[in-house]
């Protein structure tokens, strides 16, 4: 009897899911304006000891998979870390709703 | 190719700097700069490195022995970044390098990961299948070199130191530098003279 838990859905590793999935070397895609902005807050963020990246993974690998895989990289990062400031009270939570 | 983020996820990113803005935490001078910064570390760092590595014998057992001092050496403040290390490649042994957990790159040696280091077909299959990903980039191994696959983290980082090819013989470290690449130094490739 295997009672090894399924993995976690960020721990893609072997993942039967992906095994037909071509790689693309040419798909180079440096971050765009959105994925800096969100990259250069997280080093700010991390810098003045506001976040860790152990938190900032918690907040990643929270998210259910559908949004996972749904959200591009770095609108999973601003989901974990924008959530994390506000679970923080750094700022409010209701700073983040529309 | 990256899909573009969704409007939601642009108006989010403007609710959240507009109220870390309003506590006085992080100024859009602050992103700006942040974002030069980490714009100017790229593969040509890491491609110094190698090069100095293959013509620097003293430098080399360094680079293999503590790769975040080697790359201070080089003028690379490694300051809050996590140990790299250095995979060295041999005739029968070849090093590819994947962070199957998510995206943990060598950053302040390689620049930004590229998107398919990210993506979840890489993530998956270079454990399983590191010679297919490998020919997905036209490259085969000779018969009798091995491949080892080293997962990256976020406390550990890994580049690959790989092999000088022939007829590089005589070539300065400028000119050796110019024929390493980012996929070279994660592993997906192999650099040539050509």
């Amino acid at each position: 009897m295997d009672d090894t838990p399924p993995p976690a859905t960020h721990d893609l590793g072997g993942a039967p899911r992906f095994r037909c999935t071509p790689v693309d070397p040419d798909d180079e895609a440096p971050p765009d304006a959105f994925g800096k902005r969100v990259d250069a807050i997280r080093q700010i963020l991390a810098r003045k000891g506001l976040l860790t990246v152990d938190e900032m993974r918690r907040g990643i690998e929270a998210l259910p998979e559908a949004e996972y895989h749904a959200l591009g990289y770095y609108e999973r990062w601003l989901r974990s870390i924008s959530g994390i400031m506000a679970e923080k009270g750094v700022i409010g939570a209701e700073d983040l709703r529309p | 190719m990256a899909a573009p983020p969704t409007g939601d996820s642009i108006a989010l990113l403007e609710r959240f700097v507009a109220a870390l803005a309003a506590r006085g935490i992080v100024s859009e001078e602050e992103i700006a700069t942040q974002i030069e910064r980490t714009d100017r570390a790229s593969p040509e760092i890491g491609a110094r490195m190698v090069a100095r590595a293959w013509t620097d014998p003293a430098y080399r057992a360094l680079l293999l022995r503590d790769g975040t001092a080697a790359a201070e050496q080089m003028g690379v403040s490694m300051a809050g970044a996590p140990p790299l290390g250095v995979l060295e490649d041999s005739a029968t042994l070849h090093h590819l390098v994947v962070c199957t957990l998510c995206s943990c790159y060598p950053r302040m040696v390689l620049g930004y990961p590229p998107h398919w280091y990210k993506s979840a077909a890489y993530r998956a299959r270079a454990v399983r299948d590191p010679r297919g990903v490998l020919a997905e980039w036209g490259t085969v191994l000779p018969d009798g070199v091995g491949v080892r696959v080293v997962d990256s983290t976020a406390d550990y980082r890994w580049m690959v130191l790989p092999q000088r090819p022939a007829g590089t013989e005589g070539w300065d470290e400028t000119r050796l530098a110019s024929i390493v690449t980012r996929d070279h130094l994660v592993g997906v490739a192999l650099p040539s003279a050509a």
